[in-house]
């Protein structure tokens, strides 16, 4: 049996692939420049026409589309077809200014169930599997998203949405629940509520599970595999290119498959907007070859990951993304150096500082940069001596160092000290602004 | 034979030591003997108290970082090279000592130090077969 959902498209060679890219990249350029208005303007302020570009090779000619041109056109001023075709809308929620709306036509949607198909099949998700969907269902992509995928492939899709979680355990039991889809956070929470009610994971028929909407950790990945009895794996998505499906694990867990043949990616260096070659770390950059509702060209989603072409173990070829490093709106440039507060979160949790809250500090003394991380401290890390403080600092501040490559002082505080904002952590000082 | 020692994480903040000292002193808990080892950035505040049980618990309450500690309380004279007498007693074993400090008995005006060492089986066996007095935990009320 395959093990592919769609395997010519998973398989394919590189130079198949490009060819397949660059015939969708031409078509969807005519076809944006003619329908969107406002990309017809970017087009012509540029200088460039439709025709300028004859391959994936001009992908680099074409301009950037940013969150703020979704914004702008709100709502449904970047449709590209007529909304009579257009079958459903999702929004994604801005924490700041207006949601961002997104559109799908009829074959929106299969090419998105497509994506969700095949990760979903990665996985080892089969028709008799029991798909049980604990996103929330709604304006947010990732209930619906998972569900359409699921049903696609014909896995029985249990859509249970979020919340109520003695009864998603009771739904695992009753019902049988193979495969589990949620943020990560979630999965915790449902482990947690399985324990207290005393659900034996070993007599559930649970394999693996999808986790996404939200950054987690390898120790996340680790305590959930543990306590649920499962494969966990990664999904990636964002609502403007389509949702949860974007990119996914597959059964090997060693980067993220991107469906490229749906989503062209590029790496560029977020500050000059050039384009960096295979292996390097920056700005994620995808272009909507298929989309029809609404294609967006070199979308900047402004999370940082690396690329690699490398065939994978699992024999599928389409090219692979890192788990995002974290965000270019949380960047920090310290002493001409990219530091994002998801490295040091990363770096406490890999010393086994469980959920650690921590604070970065940075200033200018005379003209240099200088970064100061304060770790709460908790009764696990306490000791009586100061030689055993001294020790967890230095540890903390090697390791620090070593992944950030800047020299960072490390400082201990009280538990408790640090400010929270709403419930979370305030992460950064930056006093060189004021 | 040793004695329970509350140690507290102390961040160097102007009042902080006077708000944690409050808190035992709310929950009616005796300090016997205290002692504060300091950095550039923080202390760690170590205290011999009547009830350390409810004393770790009502500072954990408090939401700071407390752990217990296991340390050696011992009689010396109070006299020029009292406290010489215990501590070659201990270096001839080849224990280390982490940390010491000092009080004087309220009730029968004698010397005591409390002493961590790395080894304290080995310590209080070295002690009292050189008859040092090493105090047990009930006898902490004579101090008071």
């Amino acid at each position: 049996m395959s093990c592919f959902w769609n395997e010519k498209e998973e398989t394919m060679s590189r130079h198949e692939m490009e060819l397949l890219q660059s015939y969708r990249l031409i078509e969807m350029v005519r076809r944006i420049y003619n329908n969107v208005p406002f990309y017809k303007q970017k087009f012509d302020e540029a200088g460039i026409k439709p025709e300028d570009i004859r391959g994936i090779e001009d992908l680099s000619k074409l301009p950037f589309t940013y969150k703020q041109d979704i914004r702008d056109n709100y709502p449904y001023g970047l449709f590209c077809a007529p909304l009579e075709d257009v079958v459903r809308i999702h929004a994604s929620s801005g924490t700041t200014g207006k949601q961002t709306v997104v559109g799908y036509t009829q074959k929106d949607i299969n090419d998105w169930s497509d994506c969700v198909a095949r990760a979903l099949y990665s996985i080892g998700t089969r028709k008799n599997d029991f798909v049980h969907v604990s996103y929330g269902y709604g304006l947010f992509t990732g209930g619906l998203g998972l569900h359409y995928g699921a049903e696609r492939m014909g896995a029985i899709t249990i859509p249970v949405s979020t919340g109520n979680t003695k009864r998603q355990v009771q739904i695992f039991q009753d019902f049988g629940s193979s495969i589990i889809c949620c943020t990560p956070s979630y999965a915790l929470y449902i482990a947690e509520t399985m324990e207290e009610m005393g659900v034996d994971k070993s007599a559930l028929s649970l394999k693996a599970g999808f986790f996404g909407a939200e950054p987690w950790t390898e120790q996340m990945r680790e305590e959930i595999e543990r306590r649920l009895g499962i494969k966990a794996r990664d999904i990636y998505g964002l609502s403007e290119i389509s949702g949860p499906g974007v990119a996914f694990e597959c059964i090997e867990g060693k980067g993220m498959h991107i469906n490229e043949d749906f989503f062209i990616p590029e790496i560029i260096d977020p500050d000059t907007g050039e384009v960096l070659p295979e292996g390097s770390w920056g700005e994620l950059v995808f272009t909507t070859v298929t989309k029809e509702c609404i294609p967006l060209l070199r979308y900047r989603t402004r999370d940082i990951s690396c690329l690699t072409y490398e065939k994978c173990e699992c024999g599928r070829t389409l090219v692979r993304m890192k788990k995002p490093s974290g965000r270019t709106d949380d960047m920090l440039i310290i002493r001409g150096i990219n530091v994002f507060p998801s490295q040091i979160e990363s770096v406490l949790l890999e010393l086994g500082y469980a959920t650690p809250y921590y604070q970065l500090i940075v200033d200018r003394k005379g003209n240099l940069d200088t970064l100061e991380v304060d770790v709460e401290m908790t009764n696990e890390m306490f000791s009586d001596e100061v030689k055993g403080l001294e020790s967890v600092e230095a540890e903390i501040k090697r390791a620090l160092d070593s992944t950030l490559n800047i020299s960072a002082k490390v400082k201990l505080v009280e538990p408790k000290s640090l400010p929270r904002v709403e419930g979370k952590a305030k992460r950064v000082i930056d006093n060189r602004k004021a | 034979m040793t004695i329970k020692q509350i140690s507290i994480f102390v961040q160097n903040k102007q009042g902080r030591l006077a708000e944690i000292i409050d808190i035992l002193g709310k929950n009616n808990i005796n300090i016997c003997a205290l002692s504060i080892a300091d950095t550039t950035d923080f202390g760690i505040l170590r205290v011999i108290v009547d009830e350390p049980d409810k004393a770790e618990q009502v500072l954990k309450e408090a939401g700071l970082a407390v752990t217990i500690t296991s340390v050696i309380a011992v009689g010396i004279d109070d006299n020029p090279g009292g406290l010489a007498k215990p501590l070659h007693i201990l270096s001839a074993k080849s224990v280390t000592i982490e940390y010491v400090y000092a009080f004087v008995s309220k009730s029968d005006h004698k010397a005591y130090v409390i002493i961590k060492v790395d080894d304290k089986d080995k310590a209080i066996e070295a002690l009292i077969a050189n008859n040092v007095p090493v105090m047990k935990h009930e006898e902490l009320n004579r101090w008071l």
